[in-house]
């Protein structure tokens, strides 16, 4: 049952991630995008991680898609020309992808059978967080309003 | 008697799926999720024809006049001659539109307001949907709302769509933020993301007669009252009805639909308007409780329909009520005064815990309220002087 389910949403989150990065039209390939974090966030429901599963979901699709979506909107006109292959990013996803390759056939944990992993409460993240991760919690805290303070530095009108 | 009444519908269940019990466990899994999923669709779907009808009608009688009343008694048939009329005219998509996209809007935007009702408890053991987080799955599912909100009107390949999207996606992102640390306080006080822990905790009465709900506490009161404000600007009704602004944009992002996939909308406006009031009756007003202790008899979910048609009564009260709201005014309250009491309600719930959850902790609680409002009311007060407003016609 729990393989069966692993290969449906492992084919589903592939063939949007391929039909994300091949489609010509930027904005069918930013909904393809929505499509394959929409798998990636089933795969921690398969895991039992709920409350990863539900963050991603929060984060990514709620958030970030539509800000990919209104950058697309707001910044290109040319999406109807042909554009030619572009060999770079070849190149950088191969490396990319060879990267992750060699550090997963690296680990040693792989050969090992893994131990019956009770799933994460909410309660423990919160409480990992707030006990051995206050600092880099707080300088996240203060990079984000930073960036918010940022931004309203940048749209804020000129006095004259 | 009064237990087996409340308990009806799980009896029901249970029964049905004792059909099958000799079937695989999955297949009655299967099964058990297909009941509570029908349960839910009949049950809103049923409230949804209800409320457009009692809508027009509450809405007539406050502006004087009749409002349906041909069709059945009391007009009561309405929404079956409106559902035959939708459902029998031309479906148009514009010509230079996206048709997938196109289609795929209405129906992304009914699917997730209906995964929303899943997680509510409508009674004692009447959750559909249990999962660990299911205040977080509201919020979560709910904020792909946007998105598909954004994929109708950029589909539409319209400048009145876009522009309808547009508004819609700025004023939900900014409300978003209120509406969620609103909800905040309360799973801090309760310590669960389950909506069915957070209905458990206001069970009870202090002294025997008042009900321990939420919104009984000072920070409850304030928390209730910027959600179900936020939960309105989120349902895009009136008076936050920018985004389809008639007299500016003929319907925004539902300006080239017709035929079902507009009534499709339509019912996802009510569906999600269903959810969020459903999410503060069981945060705030004690979900399926009953406000005094000699009334349980009554079946939990009498109450909590109830409570929520208690709260739909307002919604349409407001529509009828109030105009428009202007753009700039609505990300003003959003920002500057929303945001800060909000995070005020916050603070207030962890003072109130930590002076033992009593009437010195109810106390100092609304100390704290009081303080950052006035102190608020005075920041933001723009000393701008108004002319007497004087009448021509109207006197």
């Amino acid at each position: 049952m729990n393989s069966m389910a692993f290969i449906i949403v492992s084919v589903f989150t592939l063939a949007a991630a391929l039909a994300a990065a091949t489609l010509s039209n930027l904005m069918h390939a930013a909904l393809c995008l929505v499509l394959a974090l929409l798998g990636l966030a089933s795969f921690f429901f398969l895991l039992g991680a709920e409350f990863v599963g539900l963050v991603l979901v929060f984060i990514y699709v709620g958030a970030v898609a539509v800000l990919i979506v209104f950058t697309i909107l707001l910044t290109r006109r040319d999406s109807k020309e042909h554009r030619g292959f572009n060999w770079s990013g070849v190149f950088i996803a191969l490396a990319v992808f060879g990267c992750l390759t060699w550090a997963i056939l690296k680990t040693q944990s792989l050969t090992i059978v893994p131990p019956h992993i009770r799933a994460l409460a909410v309660k423990q993240i919160g409480q990992v967080l707030m006990a051995g991760y206050v600092w880099p919690l707080q300088c996240v805290g203060v990079l984000l309003t930073a960036a918010l303070i940022g931004a309203l530095v940048l749209v804020l009108e000129e006095k004259r | 008697m009064s237990l087996a009444l409340d308990q009806i519908f799980v009896r029901c269940k249970h029964w049905l799926l004792s059909w099958i019990a000799g079937a695989p466990n999955w297949v009655i899994q299967i099964v058990s999720s297909l009941i509570n999923i029908f349960a839910v669709l009949a049950a809103f779907l049923t409230l949804f024809a209800l409320i457009s009808v009692l809508e027009r009608k509450i809405l007539a009688r406050m502006q004087n006049r009749y409002g349906p009343n041909r069709v059945g008694p009391f007009g009561l048939f309405q929404p079956i001659a409106d559902g035959i009329k939708m459902l029998i005219k031309e479906d148009i998509v514009p010509a230079r539109a996206d048709k997938v996209v196109h289609f795929l809007a209405p129906v992304v935007l009914a699917a997730v307001a209906i995964l929303t009702l899943g997680v509510i408890p409508y009674g004692r053991n009447m959750t559909p949907f249990t999962i660990n987080g299911g205040i977080l799955f509201f919020f979560a599912v709910g904020s792909t709302t946007e998105l598909a909100v954004f994929m109708a009107g950029w589909a539409s390949n319209n400048k009145f769509s876009m522009l309808g999207a547009m508004r819609a996606i700025a004023q939900m992102f900014s409300y978003e933020l209120p509406l969620i640390i609103a909800v905040l306080p309360v799973v801090m006080v309760v310590g669960s993301l389950v909506p069915d822990r957070i209905v458990a905790a206001q069970g009870g009465y202090t002294l025997g007669v008042v009900p321990r709900w939420f919104v009984l506490t000072p920070w409850g009161a304030t928390a209730f009252i910027l959600f179900f404000v936020s939960g309105l600007v989120e349902s895009n009704r009136t008076p936050f009805d920018v985004p389809e602004g008639e007299s500016e944009i003929v319907a925004g992002h539902m300006t080239e639909y017709s035929g079902f996939k507009y009534a499709t909308f339509f019912m996802a406006e009510y569906l999600g308007m269903f959810a969020v009031s459903g999410l503060a009756v069981t945060l705030f007003l004690g979900g399926w409780r009953a406000p005094l202790g000699v009334l349980e008899f009554v079946p939990s979910y009498v109450w909590f329909f109830l409570k929520l048609s208690a709260l739909l009564f307002v919604y349409i009260w407001l529509r009828a009520t109030l105009p428009r709201t202007r753009v700039d005014q609505m990300m003003n309250v959003a920002w500057k005064f929303m945001l800060p009491m909000a995070f005020t309600c916050v603070i207030a719930a962890a003072v109130w815990h930590y002076a033992g959850r009593g009437l010195r902790g109810w106390l100092w609680s609304l100390l704290v309220i009081v303080v950052v409002y006035s102190a608020l009311s005075v920041l933001l007060d723009t000393g701008r002087k108004f002319a007497r407003r004087t009448y021509r016609f109207a006197e």
